[in-house]
Order: structure tokens, then sequence, then C-alpha cells
């Protein structure tokens, strides 16, 4: 089909799917599925990033997908990505080894709103891959700890072998200025910690309502649950941020890929304030 | 030269705004169509077998169809092709890429009052921050001629509906047919520039303004609204719509097979590939027109699809029309210009569409 004429074709430098080189320095892998990658950008340029946005790695001849940061801009010079290999690009990420091209466009999207949440005590829930966007807020949280108030993390997993993070989750127990809790749906035999939902973890935190930000990463199916408990502690739902996960080809609220109603998850999102989308069909 | 461009004076009697008005008389349009075809290359929509169009190179006047339906593609595959190239690289040598964009020089000569209106919608939803540069370099390279329908085009049409059956800009020259000679409405200098290079036009007089002022008269009667709704009440009727049966109904037709968006004049959703050529060292990243009615379009990598069902996707598309952009940019999506209910090959019909909500919203 003759859709339109032979045209020109001209290098433009105003391209906004332009992509900066960068180079995997060091990668983990951190469970059958997921890889992290330490990434940094040609010349020692630093990406300007916030906790909770994300950017599009692009693998040439292969593809872009999108990636949420999991590292904290506190540390200057590289960042990290968490990623689960599910599609072509992320199944030939993890083929990456240090060293390795890659090419990054972003950092997108609106981040956790750190100068609502300093101030406040925070009471962060990850479950699954939700661990990685959060563990920007809590490790730029770490860092700025007198900037905050009391901080509990509650954590939850498939199994104790889908755990992600597991050497600084032993770290974060450990810590005196944090409450951390994990919970698994099914245990190994030598698992020593809680087995069961999420939600089962959430009643027993002591918590100030009135000075908590709730901070919620996950699938689709434990936000329901899991802020049914959060506001059963009377955290209001203005008080609670939830970052959603669709799939960004564009990054620019154009290519309409990751639109909910009226919203582009990549320029709105990824991070909402939960009373914005509650009543949203096909938010969550 | 003297310019044959006059100020109108009277522009109150004509009920248009003060700008320039020349005529071209009926014998003179293959001369000035010939002359548009040499400066630079031409576009118009020439006829494709029975009661179908499409806008393709032309050279002369009689290629052209004056009276056509809107083509099968809208003008937008000029704007925003199907498929075009965003990057291109070299792998050999590490991270060796260039952006690049297509563009060409071309005038597009007939556009439709509902398809200049689509140009409108893309102009906005892609010049907004972060503009899309490869949009933004292509359009500056087009210029427009537009053509005004002296009836409706068939019953499919619904632009009344969306105040897109009368012209509101978005062209450099606008021909009205007035019988014997085409009004022509000068509204930019590239428009000036081709009225002054073709040599074929002269100034409108009074007698012409009165005649294209009775023609709009008669054009208002034969125009109404196509759906007994004021196009005001319609967001406040979609804010009621959300859980509507109707979207249910469209599911049980819908073949989700991306017809309607495709032959949509604002619809501009896109996919991004990568390819690479025999060699395995040169490659492009290109995008693709995409389709919000088909199935994986808001899958995500966990599995989980937002918009599985056939009338969540047909209810994202009339939302998109009609509601969300009228919040954005302050107007509808939708041009009235019908392709969508033209192309459905289930018959399903944004006219009969907008019908039901209304019943469901009124009892």
């Amino acid at each position: 089909m003759q859709v339109c004429f032979n045209m020109e074709k001209t290098v433009i430098r105003e391209s906004n799917y332009r992509i900066r080189n960068a180079r995997v320095i060091k990668t983990r892998q951190m469970t059958a599925h997921e890889k992290l990658f330490e990434i940094a950008l040609e010349g020692g340029d630093n990406l300007d990033y916030e906790p909770g946005q994300f950017v599009i790695v692009s693998l040439l001849g292969i593809g872009e997908a999108p990636i949420s940061i999991c590292s904290s801009p506190t540390k200057p010079g590289s960042f990290e990505l968490c990623v689960r290999a599910v599609g072509k690009v992320t199944n030939a990420m993890h083929r990456l080894e240090a060293g390795d091209d890659i090419g990054i466009r972003g950092p997108y999207g609106k981040g956790f709103p750190i100068r609502i949440l300093e101030g406040n005590d925070l009471l962060f829930i990850a479950g699954g891959l939700g661990i990685a966007p959060l563990r920007s807020l809590i490790k730029y949280a770490f860092d700025n700890r007198r900037d905050f108030g009391k901080i509990h993390i509650l954590l939850g997993c498939k199994t104790s072998e889908d755990m992600l993070f597991a050497d600084e989750l032993d770290h974060w127990f450990k810590r005196m200025d944090v409450h951390y809790e994990c919970t698994v749906d099914r245990a190994a035999p030598y698992w020593a910690g809680h087995i069961g939902q999420i939600t089962t973890l959430i009643p027993g935190v002591h918590l100030e309502p009135e000075r908590t930000f709730a901070v919620v990463v996950g699938p689709p199916i434990m936000y329901r649950f899991v802020i049914k408990e959060i506001m059963a502690k009377d955290i209001p739902e203005r008080r609670i941020f939830v970052s959603l996960e669709r799939h960004m080809k564009c990054g620019m609220g154009k290519c309409g890929r990751c639109q909910i109603q009226n919203l582009y998850c990549c320029q709105d999102g990824p991070v909402f304030n939960y009373a914005d989308i509650k009543n949203m069909k096909e938010a969550i | 030269m003297p310019s044959v461009l006059t100020k109108s004076a009277d522009f109150k009697k004509i009920g248009v705004r003060d700008m320039e008005y020349v005529i071209l008389m009926k014998e003179d349009f293959g001369g000035f169509i010939a002359r548009l075809a040499k400066l630079q290359k031409l576009a118009a929509p020439v006829s494709k077998g029975y009661n179908n169009f499409s806008f393709q190179e032309v050279r002369s006047g009689d290629e052209i169809a004056l009276k056509y339906i809107p083509t099968i593609i809208p003008p937008k595959k000029f704007f925003m092709p199907r498929q075009e190239t965003l990057l291109e690289f070299n792998i050999a040598k590490g991270l060796d890429v260039k952006p690049v964009v297509e563009h060409e020089k071309i005038t597009l000569f007939g556009v439709h009052t509902c398809d200049l209106a689509g140009i409108q919608c893309l102009n906005m939803a892609l010049s907004i921050r972060p503009r899309d540069y490869n949009y933004l370099i292509r359009k500056r390279k087009i210029d427009i001629i537009g053509l005004e329908c002296n009836e409706y085009c068939d019953e499919y049409a619904s632009c009344c509906l969306v105040s897109s059956h009368l012209p509101n800009g978005g062209y450099d020259l606008f021909f009205t047919d007035l019988c014997d000679y085409f009004m022509v409405h000068v509204n930019t200098q590239a428009g000036e520039d081709m009225v002054e290079s073709a040599r074929h036009f002269r100034c409108a007089e009074d007698c012409h303004l009165e005649e294209l002022r009775a023609f709009r008269e008669r054009k208002r009667v034969l125009f109404k609204n196509e759906v007994p709704i004021e196009s005001r009440l319609i967001p406040e009727m979609f804010d009621r719509a959300f859980e509507s049966p109707v979207w249910k109904d469209l599911e049980e037709r819908c073949l989700a097979c991306g017809n309607c968006t495709n032959v949509c004049p604002t619809c501009y959703c896109f996919d991004i590939m990568d390819e690479m050529d025999m060699n395995l060292k040169m490659g492009r990243r290109y995008r693709n027109w995409d389709s919000c009615q088909l199935e994986p379009f808001a899958k995500v990598a966990g599995g989980e699809n937002f918009r599985k069902e056939r009338s969540a996707r047909q209810r994202h598309r009339y939302y998109r029309k009609f509601r969300y952009p009228v919040s954005k940019f302050a107007r509808f999506f939708c041009t009235g210009c019908g392709r969508c209910s033209r192309a459905c090959m289930a018959g399903i019909n944004l006219k009969e569409t907008l019908n039901a909500l209304l019943m469901e919203v009124i009892t």
C-alpha cells in the first residue's frame, strides 16, 4: 500500500527519541527472573532523577522498555535498574554484563512527592517487584533520615526465593531507626519469618495516622486489599500514594499506551495520590 | 506586479472576518492545478472506484475528484505517516545513533473542513510539551488548500454536531465552489504566494462576497445537528455514561480490528519497534500506527490487561473523542467525518452510539 510518497530524511538534533549512551558497570543476578544493573551515563554525566521516576532502556535492534529506577539520586554517578525477564527487551537485557553498552532515555514521569512526605512518618508497603521503585524512595529516606519521622517498611513476596535485595533487607531489619517486616505467601522449610498475605502485617503496625503517609507499590490486586487495611488504620485517602505499572512506549504522553482515562501514566504518574484515582475505572 | 488582493471593505455584510478573498473561474482551475503541481508535489482526492477516494499525487486538475466523500485514509497520513523512522543506527560501531525525521514539501489540495479540524487536533496533541519534533518538522513543509462541502457527503457524517461543517481556519487557501467560480479565502502568506504565482485569480467583488454569504446561509439550513443534543452538553452526557450498557452492546459487535482508529483523522497512538538490515549492522527504530482497539494495547509485562474487554476499549475510543480532549484541549477530537462508521465491518455507527447514550441518559 502506498501510504505516503518517498520522503526526504534529515538528521535532527532536537529529537525526543535521541538516546543517551550509557554502560553497564555492574550486574547481579538476584533471583531466577530478576537481575540488578548498575548503569553509568557516558562521559560521567549524572542522570538527574527523582525517586519513583522511570527510564526507557534502549537495546539497538531489539527495542525499548520502560524500567523504574530503583536506586536513590542521593548516590550520584550511576543508577540501578531491577529488571524482571518477561519480554523481548528485558530478556535481552539479562544477557548484558558489566562493560556492555546500553541506551537510556529519560528520566520520565512524576516521582514520589518527597517535599510533601518530609517531616512525616512513612509507611512503605511493597509487593513483589513493587520493591524496585519503592527502594529508590526508601534509600533516599535513609540517606536523609533526619528529614523524616518514623519509617515502617512492610514487604511481601510469593516465596522466600523471590525475595529481592535480600542482603539489604537483613540490614534494614537490623537498623534501629526503621521498623521492617516481611512476609511470604509460601515459605521454604528454613523460613523463620511471617507467612501469609501482606495485609496480615498491617493491623499490627503502630501508626499515628495524622502524621503518617502511606506509599504502596505492587501488583493491581494488592492495592485493593492493602489500601482497605491502611484506611482501617485511619489514614485518609489523601495521605496514600501509589505507583502504577503501564507499558509506556514513548514516555511523553503521546503514544497512548499508558493512558488511564484522561491521565497519561508516563507524564501524570506513575506516582499518583490514591484519592485522585480511586474512582477511576481501569486504574487499579 | 500589483497585488490582486484587496481587503474586503464590507466584511460585516458578509458575516466573515476581515480577510482577503479572490476568485478563480472554473475554466482556470486546470491551469491553476498544473501551476501548483509545477511548484512542488501536489496531492488531492482522487477517485478509487465507486464511492472510494484517496489523497494521491496529481499533476492536472482533471485527476482531482472535486465532489468526494471523505477519503479512506484521512490526510493525517501526510502529517503522521503510517510508519516513520525515528532513529537510524549502526551497531557495529558501538552506540552510533542518528535521530532522523522524514519530511517532504507538499501541497494538499481539496481538504474538507472535517479533515482541517482533524489536522488542528493533531497539531494540538503533538505540540504540547514534550513536543513531537518529527511531527512538527513535517507539518511545516505542508501547504494546505481547503475545499468546502456544498452538501452532506452521506448519512454517516456528523460534522454539524461538532461544528466542523464550516471553515474554522487551519488552511493556507480555502476554496468554496460557487457554480461558475471558486471563492478563495487567502488565509496565510503561503496562500498569498500561491495566488500570486498562479496569476489565474482576480479579486473578489461585493457581488461575490454576497454570493458567499448567501451560500453559507443556505448551508446553515441544510446542515443540522445530526444527533439531537447540543454539543456543549456532550461532555456532561459522557460523564454520566461510563457504566452504560451501550458499551456492552458495542462489545458484542466489535471485532477489535482497529479499522475505526486507522481511518480516524485524530487518532495518533503508536507503537515503537526496531528493525535490523540483513547485514545485522545497520538498523532503524520506527513508529507504527497502533490502535487502542487491539487486545494487547493496554497490557503490561506482568500480564495484567487494563482494557481487556472490547467494551472498555470501545468506550475508551469514544471518551478520547468526546470527553478527555474537552478537558485537555477544550475541543472534541471527533470531526464528524464519519469514517469510523463507514469503515466498521460490524456496523458500529458513531451517530447510533451517541443516540443510544442520549436515550439512556435521558431515561
